[in-house]
């Protein structure tokens, strides 16, 4: 994806008098991790395609807090999410979007009692909003009939109890979903949580993402669909411990959209 | 002397009761050592939950096997229930099936009836559990934690129940006037022919000895409660009234953090400012070392803990052969407070510190395997929270040792240099619109 992108700035749109409708929280992932940057690419064209009024705080965006918070340090923690919370107040945001399960569920659920309150939704949601108001439609769908399963983020899922809205996404691209025997409230965690991405696992005799990826792999998948940053480099990493790369890609359904607009 | 066996009844009677009542004296004492939190908001959610979780079992058939043999074995002991009420005001007034002058052969017949199904198929229910458990051997029965106790204990409540239900239904067999009535001895007549060679007198002293067994049997099984996993049978109710209603990953937000914080955000706030006249100087502790820095749900969650392990089968880290396992997490803490608890009885009711903590039973190891995925919140049947307390054990480590792996280190450190938990410029956060 090498096609221009509208990125609003923060600073300059108010600055131009204005304030946009949603803030885009890219978080940390979606801004520096090579392959979630993909992510945010396919995100944003979405957005812009569908004239969405949005802004992104680029260098005022700061580390969301959830690693530090799930490995223990409520103190960084908190120092963050105060910071950020001036940051977004002092913008008069209301509404915030992001491509992350951990950044949504963080400032969805626990900047409120530190008075950042927002209204907070997962980009699958916002994507499902857009496509029942009419505002999307798909062009070319390249992945109509493909076989896909949809692995369940834990801070999405369990976490926030939201399983459909992806799943609503992937009907609308008519793919044909099969559903891992693990799945919504039974998932399986794909390893990176609990600030684990970090580290490398306590001893043991697997790693969490290849038993992941081998119950995505039992559903004879050509996709395996995520709404995760994280759960994307995990499940990536599993079909390549397995050598599947050939065979199965591991797309987050935005990534899905973006290319069937 | 006639009245001896009503003497010796009301005797055991009282004597079970001050003994139960004693035990659940300890039971609140140890559950209150723990700390405030309050949950009494939303009561109408708290009872609705109770109710359909505890009382309607809500939970237990995301299993369906284990989940439906669960629900027989449970009607069972609520319905049976009834007729231990009719055997105690024998016990008391040397009546003989009090009830059934007063309700009349036909509906008395029908409620035995339906009591003696009930006995039945809790017994069947019981005798499969105990296959599940000894000879198909399923997994999660079998790990690490259930060696021992845990494990002999999970067979003794199984002995129980075959034992209290052959009683039941042996009584019946052998009351020679009530199968003569042939009312409501829909199993027992089956049985009865076992007995009919024997004198009247002969199956009258059986079915006195069954009563008496039957009665100091219950007796017996209410004081194990307190020493096995089986106080979820009391416990169930309260746990999942007072669980936490918000969503599974909002996790707490220590409020002694937010208070420094604040402070240290306030441009306001001298940092040499003296405390207050009679403010609290006691410093405050980050995060748990030991069962007293928990709150008091997080420890009624360790005693009603059954053991039953839907939450380690489901987790993550202990499928991939780590060593955590939630279910271990509540056990220990429950051990942990259970010599507690003994510690302050041996010492007038004062904790004498014993040099010993939580970390003493739960591991760093199995702590920092945790991925916090909410799998074990999710699969208990009862909403207990094993990953709240791994948490709080994590910011103990964090915040008071600074005892985090080097690699979470690594990740903090970021955070607090350039805003992400990798270490990129923060002045880099839009290179990806460039790419």
């Amino acid at each position: 994806m090498s096609e221009q992108l509208i990125v609003p700035v923060m600073a300059d749109v108010v600055a131009q008098g204005k304030q946009p409708e949603y803030l885009f929280w890219v978080g940390s992932a979606g801004s520096f991790d090579d392959r979630a940057k993909k992510i945010t690419r396919a995100f944003v064209k979405i957005l812009n395609k569908a004239n969405v009024d949005f802004a992104v705080l680029g260098i005022e965006e700061s580390s969301s807090g959830d690693a530090a918070k799930r490995a223990g340090n409520e103190f960084l923690f908190q120092m963050q999410a105060v910071t950020n919370i001036e940051v977004l107040n002092a913008y008069e945001v209301k509404k915030i979007v992001t491509c992350c399960p951990h950044s949504y569920n963080t400032l969805k659920n626990e900047y409120p009692e530190l008075g950042g309150k927002y209204e907070v939704f997962h980009h699958t949601q916002f994507i499902q909003q857009l496509i029942s108001a009419g505002k999307i439609k798909v062009a070319n769908n390249t992945f109509k009939g493909k076989k896909v399963t949809f692995h369940d983020p834990c801070y999405l899922g369990r976490a926030n109890g939201v399983y459909e809205a992806p799943r609503d996404l992937l009907n609308f691209l008519g793919v044909n979903t099969t559903e891992m025997k693990r799945h919504k409230s039974t998932s399986l965690c794909c390893g990176a949580g609990g600030a684990q991405m970090f580290k490398d696992a306590e001893p043991g005799d697997k790693e969490i993402n290849v038993l992941r990826t081998e119950d995505a792999l039992a559903t004879q998948p050509e996709i395996i669909a995520t709404g995760c940053p994280f759960c994307n480099t995990m499940l990536t990493d599993g079909v390549k411990v397995k050598e599947q790369e050939a065979n199965v890609q591991v797309l987050d359904v935005a990534e899905l959209i973006a290319a069937s607009l | 002397m006639q009245y001896i066996d009503n003497i010796l009844f009301v005797v055991l009677l009282i004597g079970a009761g001050w003994f139960f009542a004693k035990n659940v004296k300890t039971l609140i004492r140890n559950i209150k050592l723990g700390q405030d939190v309050d949950r009494t908001d939303n009561t109408s959610e708290r009872w609705k939950n109770m109710v359909k979780i505890a009382l309607g079992q809500g939970k237990m058939t995301r299993r369906p096997v284990s989940g439906l043999l669960h629900i027989v074995v449970y009607v069972g002991f609520i319905i049976i229930n009834i007729e231990v009420l009719e055997i105690i005001i024998d016990g008391v007034f040397g009546t003989h099936r009090v009830f059934q002058p007063l309700l009349g052969n036909g509906i008395y017949g029908f409620l035995i009836g339906v009591f003696e199904v009930f006995a039945f198929m809790v017994l069947v229910a019981v005798i499969v559990f105990w296959i599940r458990r000894n000879v198909i051997k399923i997994k999660r029965f079998w790990k690490d934690e259930m060696k021992g106790w845990p494990k002999a204990d999970a067979n003794w409540i199984l002995y129980f129940e075959m034992v209290l239900m052959s009683l039941f239904l042996i009584m019946n067999a052998t009351d020679v006037h009530f199968q003569a009535l042939n009312h409501g001895n829909v199993i027992s007549q089956f049985i009865a022919p076992l007995f009919s060679g024997l004198s009247e007198a002969t199956q009258h002293l059986i079915e006195t000895s069954a009563w008496w067994l039957h009665i100091i049997g219950i007796f017996i099984f209410l004081n194990y409660l307190y020493y096995s996993k089986h106080l979820h049978i009391l416990l169930a109710f309260p746990n999942t009234f007072f669980a936490n209603l918000k969503p599974k990953g909002q996790f707490t937000n220590d409020a002694n953090v937010t208070k420094e914080v604040m402070l240290m955000m306030d441009p306001d706030a001298d940092p040499y400012a003296m405390p207050e006249e009679g403010a609290d100087e006691v410093l405050a502790k980050f995060g748990a070392s030991d069962v007293t820095d928990l709150n008091w749900v997080q420890l009624l969650n360790a005693y009603t803990c059954t053991e039953c392990g839907r939450c380690t089968s489901s987790c993550p880290a202990n499928l991939t052969g780590k060593k955590l396992s939630p279910r271990k997490i509540m056990m220990d803490t429950r051990d942990r407070l259970e010599e507690v608890g003994k510690n302050m009885d041996a010492n007038n009711g004062v904790f004498n510190d014993d040099g010993k903590n939580l970390f003493d039973w739960i591991t760093k190891e199995e702590i920092w395997a945790c991925t916090s995925c909410n799998a074990c919140v999710e699969e208990c049947p009862v909403n207990i929270d094993p990953l709240s307390i791994i948490t709080e054990m994590r910011r103990y480590l964090v915040m008071e040792e600074s005892a985090a792996p080097q690699e979470l280190n690594n990740m903090m450190q970021n955070v607090e240099n350039n805003g992400a938990p990798w270490p990129y410029n923060q002045m880099d956060r839009l290179n990806w619109v460039k790419e």
